[in-house]
């Protein structure tokens, strides 16, 4: 490596870091106002993209290159500002008083409707944009020929920066925004049109994703994967920079890039005779980054400890099973051991009670650190992931036996829960989704990229269980027993001493503390228990598939598993086991049949959050509470 | 008798009749009435819980509320969002002050400041940073200073002062001398004394007796979300003995 | 035999806010049996004091002794489990758990038993949770959700859960705020009479006069970080320098008032 190339990845890591600036400013912009994590934000960025590498083109015949370009730029810009004003109109304003929880999954509902719209209006191919006119060229510097476009790109950031800090600063409008990120009904109160303000503010944020995205068009082709991709590194940056302030998140980007940048630079080198593609190391060092700075300042480099969230309405007591409840799950636990038999009159129905045995389990421990914790994971499906490929890479490169296969996919989960677990726990609300949801992405990544042990984009086949879990029926019985044995643990300790604390630690950290307990550590196992028991599902799944892939690690997985959760209701213990069953059976059936199954996924979780907050149980409680009103009067 | 959509000169300031209102899921008031003079100071008093604040946040539209009838100088306000409320003359000092922590004394009072000639809707006196900082000296010499960085009574102060920017008819005090030095207290009484006597409506939530008796002609004392007892300020005291609620310990 | 070292002994503490002295050079100590208000105006150094004995804030000098032994810059939760109390100004409790479960779960805190995984914690600590709901007045509500109760109750629970630790000294972060007169002196009542049978030593902040006049053994007053009276409440009340910088009274106030 020369010094030339790393001045040339010091300048590409800039002008990265330019547009990672644009998106996490803008959503730290509108957390700051609006208190909502715009999931979507990933998505105005993609969509800033999309409409300039079509806009350009077209202005460009009548207008000429340059002026189609840079019009191009401004229009999508636009675009995507009006697009951010509708969308708060329309969908945000409906949820400033929701809990957090459904804030977060609207934006993410969000997310995927416009994916999906964006694949209707684009088709799957990526595109590639028009070269910048006027700044194609190159510039010399030190003797080295730089891109033009890298170098405007790179002055561009900071230039963003300060008109942010002047707009904030020096204006009204910058006043009332700082002001309304305190404390925005005492903004109203002063007879300031606070619905306008949100809608101006959500419109400004948008843009500027919209207007980084735009200005990418020369650089890379506009790609359905962005949207979760720029969300994820925003994240990082976010969390890293520290929430709300602007200059923590150009100085994060900055950071970040630049490592990037630095392994890439580094390329492919040789150690001990094993060749190494550092640039995968890129990913590894953005998570060292994060780590290094979480350790040293919790808050992230700028930001400060956020104001307690609304939570929502305490939940009611938890209560054991009554005798018709026992009952109840007796019987259908008798019904799901009988499956192999129903099988033999409905073949389709083992497979299907295979599905909901996994997912059941797979909601379960998410609903543990997310109900009883308190604690939204969005990345949740990363340790189902481990388990699954730690289970098939021990199956089939290692040759264990079913049994240690299986253990050492569940090792490797809790290893990677307690790993990611200890730095999430740290950390508060919409950080600890944040994180969450970031650590997965890395996850994904790095299994998407470590061909040699994970397979890649193809993942790892043949993954079959030995005798006596080789047959149809072996496989599931095992499964429902490891299932049924997960899901009473889980349920067991809730109402043990453990999880009376989880569930205190949530309510309350400050008189958990001062009663001597020790909240971090209560919350850090128990998401290395719930990741342990994630990865007991994954790697359940990766023998019942035969195969795994990337896919079983993605976020939209981890979205699954809230919205299980969510569509069974999160106030109670069964919800998601309901929630797990309903899910499945939405998923293989209807889901099946369409190409834009995500914005319908998308329109399912927009209905629970808007229209049934509590979800199946919760719906059954109110229905039994009516009826016993009923019966009464 | 139905709101008139103008204001009347002969209408009182406040009148409410029939309120209802919300905290979250739950129903805090029970079809309260109340009725604030021009000019009048009137004291809402009750423990803790008992639907003060929500009663003063649901004038100003910060509480989920219905009511027979909510009218401000004779114009109903009871479809209209907060910051309507707040251009048509009402002042909000809410509890705990929620000063704008991060912003300069100055930057708070602006915020207050009324804008625009397009809502030209009669409001109360005029005031300005000169004439508000005239009414609290001690606010004079911190312009520059971030609101974070003032004490408790110092923020009281300016929570009042940025609510007469807008240039109120009406001012509703929540609680106005909660975990204020005794010294403190003392000067917003005299304050709020100089406001009443330039022509303001007050109507001021309180547990301390000390103010509302300098202050106030009547009182409400309110009681799980219902008017208990209504009258004079000199028959409280032997109202709210009995009560349990009011005075001393 | 010597005397009995007090509870609580803060000796010369001082505390620095970039540049701006917000304690200085503060001791005071606390007999078992007492009931000590710390008062003063805003911004003059409660909290900061107040944080410190509760170990949230480290002092740049000075040191904290409970009974005999430094404490100084241990950890809230450690000095938890010396046998401190706490209460807060807006009280804190576990709001999805019934009364009896709040504290139940202060109880197995206590006796460091929060990881057990597989006993119900509903049959652990029952009966002693039971009595102390009963000698705070909340015996008849155990079974209600805490979110379901009233704030003079929930205050009332708070207290319940700061003594289950068998704290030897209690500090209650105003104690009464937030209620109305007449729960203010039966809450005020409750910590004098539970003082007095316990042999605890309370410290607390407060913006009641009526309750630190009427209720405590003697107060401290805090100006700009600065100790500037510690005695007997009536001796405390008439000094004129307190007087002056807190107090007031060219009004007549309410102690004015027959």
């Amino acid at each position: 490596m020369s010094l030339d190339s790393l001045l040339f990845q010091a300048v590409n890591g800039l002008a990265s870091a330019s547009g990672l600036f644009l998106v996490a400013a803008g959503l730290s912009v509108i957390f700051g106002v609006t208190r909502i994590v715009n999931m979507a934000h990933g998505s105005f960025y993609m969509l800033g993209l999309y409409i300039a590498v079509t806009l350009a083109p077209l202005l460009g015949e009548h207008l000429g290159g340059a002026a189609g370009f840079w019009g191009g730029i401004a229009g999508a810009t636009l675009a995507v500002a009006l697009l951010g004003a509708a969308v708060e109109r329309v969908l945000l304003r409906r949820l400033y008083n929701a809990p957090e929880l459904y804030q977060l999954l609207a934006t993410f509902a969000l997310l995927l409707i416009i994916n999906d719209a964006a694949l209707f209006l684009w088709g799957p191919e990526d595109i590639l944009g028009p070269r910048a006119p006027g700044l194609s060229g190159s510039v010399e510097l030190l003797g080295r020929r730089l891109p033009q476009y890298d170098v405007f790109l790179a002055l561009i950031g900071p230039v963003v920066l300060v008109g942010l800090h002047l707009l904030l600063t020096r204006t009204r409008f910058g006043r009332l925004i700082r002001a309304a990120t305190q404390d925005r009904e005492m903004v109203a109160a002063l007879g300031i049109n606070e619905a306008l303000l949100f809608t101006a503010v959500f419109a400004l944020g948008a843009g500027i994703a919209g207007f980084g995205g735009a200005l990418q068009m020369a650089r890379e082709p506009a790609s359905l994967s962005l949207d979760l991709s720029v969300l994820g590194e925003a994240f990082v940056v976010v969390v890293v920079g520290g929430m709300g302030s602007i200059k923590g998140a150009y100085l994060a980007a900055v950071l970040v890039a630049e490592v990037k940048a630095l392994c890439t630079a580094l390329g492919v080198i040789e150690i001990a005779g094993y060749t190494f593609n550092m640039s995968w190391l890129t990913l590894v060092a953005e998570f060292l980054v994060m780590a290094v700075v979480l350790v040293l300042r919790p808050h992230g480099l700028f930001g400060r400890a956020l104001a307690a969230t609304k939570a929502g309405e305490a939940e009611p007591p938890l209560l054991p099973l009554d005798r018709r409840g026992r009952a109840l799950v007796l019987a259908a636990i008798l019904l799901f051991a009988a499956m192999p038999l129903i099988g033999m009159f409905f073949r389709y129905a083992p497979v299907l009670a295979l599905d909901m045995v996994i997912a059941a389990l797979f909601a379960a421990s998410l609903h543990f650190v997310m109900g009883p914790g308190g604690m939204a994971s969005f990345g949740h499906a990363a340790y189902f992931g481990l388990g699954a490929y730690g289970t098939a890479f021990a199956a089939t490169q290692l040759g264990l036996s079913t049994p240690l296969a299986f253990a050492t996919g569940i090792g490797t989960a809790a290893a990677g829960a307690a790993l990611f677990g200890w730095f999430c726990v740290r950390l508060e609300g919409v950080y600890f989704t944040m994180l969450t949801l970031a650590f997965a992405q890395i996850v994904w990544s790095i299994v998407y990229q470590w061909e040699d042990v994970t397979g890649g984009s193809n993942g790892l086949f043949g993954v079959w269980p030995d005798w006596p879990f080789d047959s149809r029926a072996g496989l599931y019985l095992a499964a429902l027993a490891v299932a049924l044995g997960g899901l009473a643990l889980l349920r067991r300790i809730v109402f043990a001493p453990f999880g009376l604390a989880l569930r205190a630690g949530r309510d309350s950290r400050l008189r958990a503390e001062a009663s001597g307990i020790p909240v971090a550590r209560v919350r850090w196992l128990s998401f290395a228990l719930a990741g342990t028991l994630c990865g007991a599902a994954g790697g359940l799944f990766a023998f019942a598939k035969g195969s795994i892939s990337p896919e079983a690690i993605s976020v939209g997985r981890s979205i699954d598993g809230l919205v299980m959760v969510l569509l069974g209701g999160v106030q109670s213990l069964m919800g998601p086991l309901l929630g797990a069953g309903a899910f499945t059976l939405l998923q293989d059936t209807v889901m099946r049949e369409t190409d834009y199954w995500r914005a319908l996924l998308g329109l399912v979780i927009l209905v629970l959050v808007l229209l049934f907050p509590f979800g199946i149980a919760g719906g059954l409680r109110r229905v039994a509470r009516l009826r016993r009103a009923g019966g009464a009067r | 008798m139905t709101a008139s959509p103008v204001p009347t000169a002969m209408a009182p300031m406040l009148e409410i009749d029939g309120l209802d209102a919300w905290y979250g899921e739950a129903q805090i008031l029970f079809g309260l009435s109340l009725t604030v003079g021009r000019g009048e100071a009137v004291a809402l008093v009750g423990r803790n819980g008992a639907g003060k604040s929500t009663t003063l946040k649901a004038i100003i539209g910060l509480a989920r509320r219905r009511a027979r009838r909510l009218a401000l100088r004779g114009a109903d306000i009871a479809a209209l969002p907060t910051h309507a409320i707040a251009r048509l003359g009402v002042g909000y000092v809410p509890e705990d002050r929620r000063i704008f922590t991060e912003l300069t004394v100055a930057e708070n009072l602006d915020l207050g400041r009324r804008t625009g000639a397009s809502d030209a809707a009669p409001r109360g006196p005029r005031w300005s940073v000169e004439e508000v900082v005239a009414l609290f000296p001690n606010l004079g010499g911190m312009l520059d200073r971030p609101g974070g960085q003032m004490s408790g009574g110092e923020q009281q102060m300016l929570s009042v002062a940025r609510a007469l920017m807008g240039d109120p008819a009406l001012l509703l005090l929540d609680e106005p001398s909660e975990g204020v030095a005794p010294i403190v207290v003392e000067q917003m009484i005299d304050a709020l004394l100089r406001l009443k006597a330039s022509g303001l409506s007050l109507l001021i939530s309180e547990q301390n007796s000390a103010l509302c008796e300098a202050i106030c002609e009547r009182a409400y004392l309110i009681e799980q979300g219902e008017l208990r007892w209504q009258g004079a300020m000199d028959g409280l005291a032997a109202a709210s003995e009995t009560a349990g609620i009011f005075g001393k310990i | 035999m010597s005397a009995p070292s007090p509870v609580l002994a803060v000796r010369g503490i001082a505390k620095s806010y970039g540049g701006v002295r917000a304690l200085d050079g503060v001791s005071f100590e606390i007999a078992a049996g007492e009931l000590l208000a710390l008062i003063g105006p805003n911004g003059a150094g409660k909290s900061t004091c107040f944080n410190i004995v509760n170990g949230q804030l480290r002092p740049d000098a000075g040191t904290v002794h409970i009974l005999g032994r430094d404490v100084t810059g241990l950890p809230p939760r450690r000095i938890a489990g010396l046998g401190v109390g706490r209460t807060f100004q807006v009280a804190a409790v576990f709001p999805s758990m019934t009364a009896l479960e709040n504290v139940q779960m202060a109880l197995i805190a206590a006796r460091r038993g929060v990881f057990g995984f597989w006993h119900p914690a509903r049959r652990i600590a029952r009966e002693e949770a039971l009595a102390l709901l009963e000698q705070t007045g909340m015996g008849a509500q155990a079974e209600r959700p805490a979110a379901a109760l009233a704030y003079g109750d929930v205050k009332r629970l708070e207290l319940a859960m700061a003594l289950a630790g068998e704290p030897k000294l209690l500090l209650m972060d105003e104690p009464t705020a937030g209620m109305a007169a007449g729960e203010r002196r039966e809450m005020i009542a409750l910590v004098r009479r539970l003082t007095r049978a316990r042999g605890l030593a309370v410290l607390f902040t407060e913006h009641s006069m009526d309750v630190v006049f009427g209720h405590a053994d003697r107060a401290i007053v805090l100006a700009r970080g600065r100790l500037i009276a510690d005695g007997p409440v009536d001796a405390v009340r008439r000094d004129p320098l307190v007087r002056e910088v807190y107090l007031g009274g060219t009004r007549p106030g309410r102690e004015a008032r027959p």
